[in-house]
Formats: C-alpha cells, sequence, structure tokens
C-alpha cells in the first residue's frame, strides 16, 4: 500500500475495564477488555476526538498498518488519515472492536473466568446499547467526556445513533453512513439464514466447537456468502461479473463454472479463516434487536427525541440492504425533533458496500461536515 | 437583451449580487424572527444562511443537486437531498411556518404537486418566479428569440428552467388548486416595486399563499 496521507504504523492497545457489566439481555460480564487503536492526537482540551465504529466483519484496525502484518490495511483507511476526510492532523481517532469481537475484545473466543474455558456458546448476548456501554468505559479511562463525533455505517451507524440516545451530553456529532433504525423483515430473514447455516453445521457443536478442536467453516462460509449477495447491488453484480464464464465453457457440474460462483466462495472462505463463527451469530442478533423505537410504541421521533447531537446521514442509491428510504426516517425523526441533521443520498452503484469505498460525493460531504466541527 | 443601461433609463439593472440581496430581503419581510421554514431548491443554503442570520430562523434546505448539497454542508446549513419532484412525503403536516421556493419552481415539472406539498407541511408558502411576459421577454419573442433577461438568464438550450409562466398564469393556477394568493408584489429589474401592470411590467414575482378556508 502507499503510505502517502497513511496514519502509518500503528500498534493496538487494551483497555481492561475490571468492573462488571449488566447486559441489556440479562447477562453481566464480570469484566471485560476492548482493543482499541488511536490516530492523531488528543487535544489538550480534549475536544477533539472521534469514535469510529464497525459494522458486522469490521475491527479495531480502522486505518494504517501492522509492522508484522503490513499487508493488513486499516478497513476505513480511505477515510481516515493526515489529509483525509476524517483528518488525523485535526481529530483524535479511535477505533475498537467491539464486546463480543473475535479480534481480542472479551468475546466468545475468551476465556470464561469461572470455567477456566473460552466461552464459546456460553458468551451472552450483546446488544448495540452493550457495545456502547462498553465504548463508554473506554472513553472514561481515556479521560474524554464529550466525543466530537461518532461514526459508523451499517450496523457502525446504528451505535452512533445509540450513543446520541443514551448519552446525549457525550457527542457532538452524529455520522450514520448506509445505516437504519431498526431491520426490516427481509433483513431479519437474511440473518436468520445466515444463522442457520452456521448453527446446523455439524461441526458447531452447540456453539463449543473450540472444545472439539473444529470450526463450523461451511456454516460461517455460507454465512459470509449470503452476506456478500446482499452487500452488492444488482447491477453492479452484473457489471463486474456478469455471465463471464471462469474456465470459458459450461462444465456440467456443480463445480465453479461462474466468475460470480468463484467470487462468492472466495470471500466465503476467507472469512471462514478467521472469524468466530459465535460472534457472527451474536453481532447478527444484536442487528435484529436493534430497535430504538420498541420502546416508544415504533415512534421513532420520540424515541430520538433525547438525541442533542447534531447528524450527518448518508445512504446509498443502490443500498437494497439499507435502503435511501431507511435513511430517510432517521432523518424524519430528527426533523420532527427539529435537530440539526443533513442528508446526502448519493448516486453509487456499489450497493451497501459503498460505504467503505471512495465515491467523490461521498468523501466530499463527509470531508465538508468533518471540517466544520469545531475542536 | 445586454445586461447594461435599459431604454436610456439612466439606471443600472441590479448586479446578480445586489439582486440576490434584493430577493432575500422581500422574502425575510414575510418571515417573523425565529420561524422554523423549508426552503425546496435551496442551492447552496444562502437564502437560509440570511435567514438564520437576520431572522434568527430554523429550518431545513432541500436539494437534489450534489454540488449544492455539498455546499450547504459547507455553508453549515441543514440539507436533505431528496428529489422533491416526487413531493414530501416523510415530511410532516403543517411542521413549517413557511414553505419557501424561490426562483426554482420554473425549474420542477411537477408544479401543481409542489404547490400543494408545500401548502401542506406549512401554513404558508412563499414562491418566486421570473415572469416570462415581463416586457422585455415579450420583445425578444416578438423579435423571434427566446427571451433571455436579467430574471431569465439563460439560453434556451442550456437553460435549467422546464416551466415557463407568467403571473396571469400563476394566478390561474392558484385560483384552480383552492390556494389564496395573501399578498403579490413585482418588480422590475431595477429593483423597484411594480404596481402598474405587473404582468407587463414586472420581471420578478414574489407570492405569499395559503390554503382557502
Amino acid at each position: 500500500m502507499s503510505l502517502k496521507n497513511s496514519v502509518g504504523l500503528v500498534a493496538p492497545q487494551r483497555f481492561c475495564h475490571n468492573a462488571p457489566l449488566t447486559l441489556k439481555g440479562g447477562g453481566c460480564l464480570p469484566s471485560f477488555e476492548l482493543v482499541y487503536e488511536t490516530y492523531g492526537t488528543l487535544n489538550a482540551s480534549r475536544s477533539n476526538a472521534v469514535l469510529v465504529c464497525h459494522a458486522l466483519s469490521g475491527s479495531h484496525h480502522v486505518a494504517g498498518i501492522h509492522a508484522d502484518n503490513p499487508g493488513n490495511v486499516g478497513w476505513w483507511d480511505n477515510l481516515v488519515g493526515p489529509g483525509k476526510p476524517l483528518d488525523t492532523r485535526k481529530f483524535f481517532v479511535i477505533g475498537v472492536n467491539n464486546l463480543g469481537g473475535c479480534y481480542g475484545s472479551t468475546g466468545p473466543l475468551s476465556l470464561n473466568p469461572e470455567t477456566g474455558k473460552r466461552y464459546g456458546a456460553d458468551f451472552p448476548l450483546i446488544t448495540v446499547e452493550d457495545w456502547v456501554a462498553a465504548q463508554s468505559k473506554l472513553a472514561d479511562h481515556l479521560g474524554i467526556d464529550t466525543w466530537a463525533a461518532i461514526i459508523g455505517g451499517s450496523l457502525g451507524g446504528m451505535q452512533a445513533i445509540e450513543w446520541s440516545l443514551q448519552f446525549p451530553e457525550r457527542i457532538r456529532h452524529a455520522v450514520a453512513i448506509a445505516s437504519a433504525p431498526k431491520l426490516s423483515a427481509q433483513n431479519i430473514a437474511f440473518n436468520e439464514v445466515a444463522r442457520q447455516a452456521i448453527l446446523s453445521d455439524p461441526e458447531f457443536h452447540g456453539g463449543h466447537y473450540a472444545d472439539h478442536g473444529v470450526v463450523p467453516t461451511r456454516g460461517l462460509r455460507l454465512a459470509r456468502m449470503i452476506g456478500h449477495i446482499t452487500y452488492l447491488s444488482d447491477d453492479q453484480m452484473d457489471e463486474k461479473f456478469g455471465r463471464q464464464l471462469r474456465n470459458g465453457e459450461h462444465s456440467f457440474s456443480f463445480g465453479v463454472d461462474f466468475e460470480i460462483e468463484s467470487y462468492l466462495r472466495h470471500q466465503g472462505d476467507k472469512f471462514a479463516g478467521f472469524f468466530d463463527a459465535n460472534t457472527y451469530l451474536l453481532t447478527t442478533k444484536a442487528l435484529d434487536y436493534f430497535d430504538p423505537a420498541y420502546a416508544y410504541d415504533g415512534n421513532l421521533a420520540a424515541a430520538l427525541a433525547r438525541a442533542k447531537a447534531s447528524f450527518l446521514v448518508a445512504s446509498f442509491t443502490t443500498d437494497w440492504r439499507f435502503s435511501p428510504a431507511r435513511s430517510r426516517e432517521i432523518v424524519f425523526a430528527l426533523m420532527h425533533n427539529r435537530r440539526r441533521v443533513a442528508y446526502a443520498e448519493i448516486d453509487c452503484d456499489a450497493g451497501h458496500d459503498s460505504f467503505l469505498l471512495d465515491d467523490p460525493h461521498y468523501h466530499a460531504a463527509l470531508r465538508a461536515y468533518l471540517e466544520n466541527i469545531k475542536v | 437583451m445586454t445586461h447594461g443601461k435599459l431604454h436610456g433609463t439612466g439606471m443600472n439593472p441590479l448586479t446578480a449580487k445586489e439582486r440576490e440581496r434584493f430577493d432575500f430581503a422581500v422574502i425575510a419581510n414575510w418571515i417573523a424572527a425565529g420561524e422554523h421554514v423549508l426552503d425546496l431548491g435551496c442551492g447552496d443554503g444562502r437564502l437560509l444562511r440570511y435567514l438564520n442570520e437576520n431572522k434568527g430562523i430554523t429550518g431545513y434546505g432541500v436539494e437534489i443537486d450534489d454540488n449544492s448539497v455539498l455546499g450547504c454542508i459547507r455553508n453549515g446549513i441543514d440539507v436533505i437531498q431528496i428529489d422533491i419532484e416526487g413531493g414530501l412525503s416523510g415530511f410532516e403536516d403543517k411542521s413549517f411556518s413557511h414553505a419557501i421556493i424561490s426562483q426554482a419552481l420554473q425549474a420542477m415539472h411537477s408544479t401543481e404537486r409542489i404547490l400543494g406539498e408545500m401548502l401542506r407541511v406549512a401554513g404558508e408558502a412563499i414562491v418566486s418566479f421570473p415572469n416570462f411576459a415581463y416586457r422585455v421577454n415579450r420583445e425578444a419573442i416578438a423579435a423571434g428569440h427566446m427571451p433571455v433577461s436579467e430574471d431569465l438568464p439563460y439560453e434556451w438550450y442550456d437553460t435549467p428552467n422546464v416551466r415557463f409562466f407568467t403571473i396571469v398564469d400563476f394566478e390561474a393556477l392558484c385560483d384552480k388548486l383552492g390556494i389564496e394568493i395573501l399578498e403579490r408584489l413585482a418588480f422590475d429589474v431595477f429593483g423597484q416595486p411594480v404596481t402598474d401592470d405587473p404582468n407587463l411590467n414586472g420581471s420578478l414575482a414574489f407570492y405569499r399563499l395559503a390554503r382557502k378556508a
């Protein structure tokens, strides 16, 4: 990768919270750890901190590279760095792996202090609210009373919204990209199919596959293949793969004929090689449960009444997973409360994944919005 | 026509900058301090900014054009990027004091729907548009050309305008749609108010509208 405008070499850090955290679902973690990375410098008045929240498969490694694995570039490196839209010369940016994750934060792969074995399926279900609560402990630890901004795409955007509700005084700007105020039935349906793929894998062993020394790779692989279909738009899939053949001819077998099959298998294999199945399960459940309006008879405007942050909401025209209409629900609920909100609907052909790309209007809108934030 | 002196009057038409300030002042005059307003086709948000600075208003702009949306964000204006040709679904009834469309209605196709929606989401609407029947425009047509004037500054082949209408036409449409004209102001290109035959002598028209009771 080019190191131009890169934050360069970064190293993950570890935060230990040695007090119990009660979870929304009823469970309790006696203590927990979060891995995180920081880019830029916290200013003297501690007013320039920005939290980047990751989506389903993301991590704390948002930007830059690790010395021991220079090929592993942060997942939002095109956005975060010196001179980039989220400019690390101005902001102190933090990426954190969420609770229940599989990149080093306390999760199903961690040892359960009560049994001395990996949590596996015994790890409690975590909600978006719990993620935010855990992130707030990290903020306390870093001496950040108020975030200049919290930014996230997809599930990350939900965390930004949740911050504005759980800690209205601690977030000045919420940036929710390709997000939604709750999942639709179709969204939940896709999640359920992905979960069933994992749950029905013979090597799942009720979630205690680690005790058996195996991994439900077939289930994970299928789950990821399904996910990838929903991340791309129909048009883009056609443009990228069409009906192109892998080997130039029809093989009349169940092997790989079409490039799209090859792509999905590759993505599935790659993912199944490193991602934890229990983390996948609980993360999709966190998505399903997120619904701030649930406690307000479905009235999102009433739910968002306590938010004080200014919002930037952005969506992508070809995103059918979290369509522009879902983002507009957030916008109209904020408008009902006369909150400050700017909404950019970006004409981009890459579907849900657009939020990870660098469409010029998208990045220009983010840059303009972030430049106006006073620190 | 050129943008120089007119017909030996010795007066210069307002410059683009003066014209903008003039338009804003006319609209601001109809807005009470602290109102919550909606500006449709808000460009880079400069009208909202003016109203905020001079009247302490709050509100939102609506734009479809990417560069205008960026301009709004840069100007710190709360802009909603949607296409108002499809209406204002999602905007709540009577949630604004005024809905404004300043010299943008002529660039929209769904004229009737937009006027109806403005008076659904706001108690009153403010509409300004260039009067196609202004004397200079008529002279251009009579001479065989599409008009290019102070308030219609585009050549026929690059104009964003899609609806060409006059003060008389607009008032007929308001009548048809059950819209009451609370106030009308017409101005010539010098920024002078026109009372004598505004459809002939007015270059720019401003309306304050409400639903007929």
